[in-house]
C-alpha cells in the first residue's frame, strides 16, 4: 500500500482515538450540571475522568502533528482557513484543562461553581465545534490554486456544518452518559443511566440525517455505504444497550459507532484530504493527481511510519493499564472531604 | 500592526509564557522524583512530606503549562501555514514525535501518580513518577530538535518542485549539532529554575520556623530543601555556563549575525571587547553611533574562538555577505536582527542566572555543616530570587529567537548551495495567506487576556500551597476493596 495512504487513515485512526475518548470527558463535562447535580455528585462525575482525562486529550496533539507531519498542505490550509472556530476550540481545551485540575484546589464555593461553569461550557463548545469542522471538511470549502482558504468565517455555518455539529454533541452526550452509568453508582449513576436513553436516541436521530445527506451529497466513494450502515448499527444499538442497562456494550457500541462514523468521513473525503469548492483542480488530495498533493516526501513518510509503528502499541498498552488501576466505580460515599484551604490567608 | 506584526506578538507573548512554566515542570519533576525515591529508600517521613509538598506546587504548574502547550501545536498551522507548508516535511515530525512518544507517557503516568497513590505499590507508584519525569524531559528534546532546526537547518534539501525544505535524513535532523548544544543548555537551565524553586520556598519556610522556635520538629525538613534545592542550583549553573560557552562558540560559526548582534559589534574586530553597557542607537539605523562602555578586552573574541586575539566579524561586514549570499526575495530585506533585543537580552540572560547562582552559593554557606539560619535577608533573596532563573531563560529565548531574525528558518552558512535553492525562509514569507489582521489581531488580544486571567490564579494557587507548608506525614495505603473512599479526589 502506499504510504500516502497508510497515513490517511492513520489519520483517520487518531482522530476515532480522540473522538472516542475526549469524546466521553466532553460528555461528562457538559452533563455535570443535570447528572452531577449535587456538589458531592460533580466530584463524582470530575473524578471519575480526572485520572484519565489529560492522557485522552493528547490524542489530539498526536492527531494534530501527524496531520503537519505527513501532510503539511492538510495541516496548513486546514487550521490556518478554519481559523476563527479552531481559535475557539482552543480557548475551550485551555479554559477546560485549567478548570478540571484548578476546581477542588480552594475550598470555596464561588471558586468551585464559577470553574464548574467553566468546564460545562468549555466542554459544549469543542462538542459542536468539531463536528462543524469535518462536515465543512467533507463538504468542501473555497480554496484556491496556492491551497489557500479563500472563504471566511460564514462560509463554515451552512446547515450541513450545522447538522454535524449538532451530531457530535448528541454522540458525545450519548457516549458521556453511557460512560457515567458505567463508571458509577448510586444516584449518580441513576441520573446518567436515564439521561443515557434520551441522548442515545436522538444520536441516532441526527446521526441518521447528518450520515445519509453527507453519502448522498458529498461522498466520492458507494462503498462508504458499508462505513454508513457500521455507524448506524453502532447507534442504535447504543440505544438498544442503554434502554436495557447493558452500558458495557452500550459503551462499546458507541465506540463502533465513531469508527464506522470517521470511517465514513475519511472514506467520502479519499483520494481527497480537503476538496475546494472553487475548483475540483485546487483539491488538496493524498496523492498522484490531479490536485494539490498534501502529503509529505517519501523519507519523512517512512521515518514517521517506523515511529507510529513502534510507539502506538506501547502507548496503547500503558493507556489501557491506567484505565484498568482505575477501573472501580466510583459513587458519593466515596468522595474525600476537602481540604481547608482558602483563598485569601485568614486575616487574623 | 498588519498580521504579520500581530502574528509575531501572538507568538511571542504566548511562547514566553508557556516558557515560564515549562522550565519549572522539567526540572521539578525530576526533583520530585528523587525526594520520593529517597522515600522509599529511606522511609523517612521528610522525604514523603517533601514529595507532597512540592508535588502539589508541581501539579499547579504542569496544569496551565499543558493548557497553554496546546496552542503551540496550532499556532504554526493557523498563524504560519505558509511556514507549515515549507518545512513540515522535516518540522512535523520531531512534533509528531514529541506528542506520540513522549505526551502520553507524561500525561498518562501523571494520571496515575496523582490518583495512585492508594492504587499502586510503594514500586510501582515510584516508577510512575519517574516515568512521568523522563516523558517530560523528554519532549523538551523533540521540541529542542525542531526549534534547532530552524537556527540550523541539516538533513534537508530544497525541492523545487514542490517549493518547500524536505527531509533527507531523520538522524542529521535528531542528532543536530546545535540541538545536542541547546538541549543540555535548555535542561539545565530548567533544574537551575527548579532548584531555586525548592530552595527559595524552602529558605522562607526554614527562616520562619527557626525564627519562631529553633527546636521546631519541621527544621530539617525545610533545611533538607535549601540544601538539595541549592546544591542543584550550583550543579546546574555549572551546566549552564559549560553548554552556553559551547553554544556561543558553535552559534559564531551558525549564526555569525546573531552574535555579531549580541555583542554589539558594529564593525570586524581583532581581539573584540566584551561590554556591559552600549549606549547610542542600538535599533540599528545609526550604528556608528553605538559605543560601549565598561568592557572586558578581548572577551568576546575569547567567546567565540577560544583566542584572546581572534577577528570577530562586525554586523556592518556581515550585513553586506548576507545580502550578497541571500538574495532571491523581492523586497530587500535587512538582515540585522534588533540590535536593542539581541544585545540586552542576552546580558540579561547571563545576569540573571548569575544572580541565581550567588544566592545558591549563600544557601549553601549559611546551612553549612548542619547549620540553620534564621536572617531574613536571606530568606527574602532566597524568595526574590526564585524569580531570576525564570528571567533569564525568557530573555534567552527572546534573544534566540529575536537574534534569528529576519529569518524564521535561518540559513546553514555550510550548507549553502545557492540563494534560490537553500532551504532558508523569512520570517515575513512564512506568515498565513487565509487570515486577517482582525482574525490575528483578536486571537492574540484574547490569548493575552485570558492567559493573565490564569496567570493570576495560577500565581495564587502558587503562592498558597507554598504559604501552607509541607502536608502532615500520612502513610500511603494501598487498598483494593472496591468501596473505600479515594485517598485523593478533584
Amino acid at each position: 500500500m502506499d504510504l500516502a495512504v497508510f497515513w490517511f487513515i492513520l489519520i483517520g485512526v487518531l482522530w476515532t482515538g480522540y473522538l472516542v475518548l475526549e469524546g466521553f470527558d466532553f460528555g461528562v463535562g457538559m452533563l455535570m450540571p443535570i447528572v452531577g447535580k449535587t456538589p458531592k455528585g460533580k466530584r463524582v462525575l470530575l473524578n471519575s475522568i480526572g485520572p484519565v482525562w489529560d492522557g485522552n486529550e493528547v490524542w489530539l496533539l498526536t492527531a494534530g502533528g501527524a496531520m503537519f507531519a505527513a501532510f503539511p498542505e492538510w495541516y496548513a490550509t486546514l487550521f490556518s482557513g478554519f481559523y476563527l472556530p479552531l481559535f475557539l476550540i482552543l480557548l475551550a481545551l485551555i479554559t477546560r484543562a485549567v478548570a478540571i485540575e484548578y476546581r477542588s484546589k480552594i475550598n470555596e464555593e464561588t471558586w468551585r461553581n464559577r470553574w464548574d461553569l467553566a468546564i460545562t461550557i468549555s466542554s459544549w463548545i469543542p462538542s459542536i465545534l468539531w463536528g462543524v469542522a469535518f462536515a465543512n471538511i467533507v463538504r468542501g470549502v473555497p480554496i484556491d490554486q496556492t491551497g489557500t482558504y479563500t472563504g471566511g468565517f460564514f462560509n463554515l455555518l451552512n446547515p450541513f456544518a450545522l447538522v454535524g455539529g449538532l451530531t457530535t454533541l448528541a454522540i458525545f452526550l450519548s457516549h458521556g452518559s453511557i460512560f457515567i452509568a458505567l463508571k458509577t453508582k448510586g444516584d449518580v449513576h441513576d441520573r446518567g443511566a436515564a439521561w443515557a436513553k434520551k441522548f442515545s436516541i436522538a444520536a441516532v436521530v441526527v446521526g441518521a440525517v447528518w450520515a445519509l445527506w453527507l453519502q448522498l451529497a458529498y461522498s466520492n466513494n458507494t462503498w462508504t455505504w458499508g462505513a454508513l450502515v457500521v455507524a448506524a448499527l453502532g447507534l442504535i444499538g447504543a440505544a438498544w444497550f442503554s434502554w436495557t442497562g447493558k452500558f458495557g456494550w452500550a459503551f462499546i457500541a458507541n465506540v463502533v459507532a465513531v469508527v464506522g462514523a470517521v470511517t465514513l468521513i475519511f472514506g467520502a473525503l479519499f483520494p481527497n484530504v480537503m476538496p475546494s469548492s472553487t475548483d475540483s483542480a485546487y483539491n488538496l488530495i493524498v496523492h498522484g493527481g490531479p490536485g494539490l498533493v498534501a502529503s509529505s516526501s517519501h523519507t519523512t513518510l517512512v521515518v514517521m511510519t517506523w515511529v507510529a509503528g513502534i510507539f502506538t502499541p506501547i502507548v496503547l498498552a500503558y493507556q489501557a493499564w491506567s484505565y484498568w488501576v482505575f477501573k472501580r466505580r466510583l459513587s458519593e460515599e466515596m468522595i474525600p472531604e476537602h481540604n481547608e484551604l482558602k483563598f485569601f490567608t485568614k486575616s487574623s | 500592526m498588519d498580521a504579520l506584526e500581530l502574528a509575531r506578538w501572538q507568538f511571542g507573548i504566548t511562547t514566553v509564557y508557556h516558557f515560564v512554566l515549562v522550565p519549572l515542570t522539567l526540572g521539578l519533576s525530576v526533583l520530585v522524583a528523587i525526594m520520593q525515591t529517597a522515600w522509599v529508600r529511606t522511609g523517612k517521613e521528610k522525604w514523603l512530606r517533601l514529595t507532597k509538598f512540592y508535588g502539589k506546587l508541581l501539579l499547579i504548574n504542569f496544569a496551565l503549562g499543558v493548557a497553554t502547550g496546546i496552542v503551540q501545536e496550532f499556532q504554526f498551522g493557523m498563524n504560519w501555514s505558509e511556514y507549515s507548508r515549507y518545512v513540515g516535511d522535516i518540522f512535523g515530525a520531531p512534533l509528531a514525535m514529541e506528542a506520540l512518544v513522549a505526551f502520553f507517557l507524561e500525561s498518562t503516568f501523571l494520571g496515575l501518580w496523582i490518583f495512585g497513590w492508594d492504587r499502586l505499590s510503594k514500586k510501582v507508584h515510584l516508577t510512575v513518577v519517574w516515568l512521568f519525569a523522563i516523558g517530560t524531559n523528554l519532549s523538551a528534546y523533540f521540541i529542542i530538535a525542531a526549534n534547532s532546526w530552524m537556527q540550523h537547518p541539516v538533513g534537508t534539501a530544497f525541492n523545487p518542485k514542490t517549493g518547500r525544505a524536505e527531509m533527507k535524513n531523520i538522524w542529521e535532523v535528531l542528532g543536530n549539532n546545535t540541538t545536542l548544544l541547546a538541549f543540555p543548555h535548555v535542561i539545565t537551565t530548567a533544574f537551575l529554575v527548579a532548584g531555586g524553586f525548592v530552595a527559595g520556598i524552602g529558605a522562607f519556610w526554614l527562616v520562619k520556623k527557626s525564627r519562631a522556635n529553633k527546636d521546631d520538629a519541621d527544621i530539617p525538613l525545610y533545611r533538607t530543601a535549601v540544601r538539595m534545592g541549592a546544591l542543584v542550583m550550583i550543579i546546574a549553573g555549572v551546566g549552564v555556563i559549560f553548554t552556553g560557552d559551547l553554544q556561543a562558540k558553535l552559534m559564531f560559526k551558525q549564526q555569525p549575525i546573531k552574535m555579531a548582534a549580541a555583542e554589539g559589534l558594529i564593525h570586524t574586530q581583532t581581539g573584540a571587547d566584551f561590554s556591559f553597557l552600549a549606549i547610542g542607537n542600538l535599533a540599528g539605523d545609526n550604528p556608528a553611533s553605538v559605543k560601549h562602555l565598561i568592557a572586558i578586552p578581548g572577551l568576546t573574541s575569547y567567546l567565540a574562538t577560544g583566542d584572546f586575539n581572534a577577528t570577530v566579524k562586525g554586523t556592518t561586514e556581515l550585513q553586506a555577505e548576507y545580502a550578497k549570499k541571500y538574495p532571491g526575495y523581492k523586497a530587500t530585506p535587512d538582515y540585522l536582527p534588533n540590535l536593542a533585543v539581541t544585545y540586552w537580552s542576552f546580558r540579561l540572560m547571563i545576569g540573571f542566572a548569575a544572580f541565581a547562582a550567588a544566592t545558591a552559593l549563600a544557601g549553601l554557606w549559611l546551612t553549612r555543616k548542619g547549620k540553620i539560619t534564621n536572617q531574613t535577608w536571606f530568606s527574602k533573596l532566597a524568595m526574590w530570587s526564585i524569580g531570576a532563573p525564570f528571567l533569564g531563560a525568557s530573555f534567552g529565548w527572546i534573544f534566540t529567537e529575536m537574534g534569528r531574525q529576519p529569518f524564521v528558518v535561518a540559513p546553514n552558512p555550510s550548507a549553502f548551495v545557492d540563494g534560490v535553492d537553500s532551504v532558508y525562509l523569512l520570517t515575513q514569507h512564512g506568515v498565513s495567506k487565509a487570515v486577517g489582521a482582525f482574525e490575528v489581531g483578536l486571537s492574540m488580544v484574547v490569548f493575552t487576556l485570558i492567559y493573565a486571567i490564569l496567570g493570576v490564579f495560577w500565581y495564587r494557587l502558587m503562592v498558597r500551597y507554598a504559604q501552607e507548608g509541607a502536608p502532615n506525614f500520612t502513610e500511603p495505603v494501598v487498598n483494593d476493596d472496591d468501596d473505600h473512599p479515594l485517598s485523593f479526589g478533584y
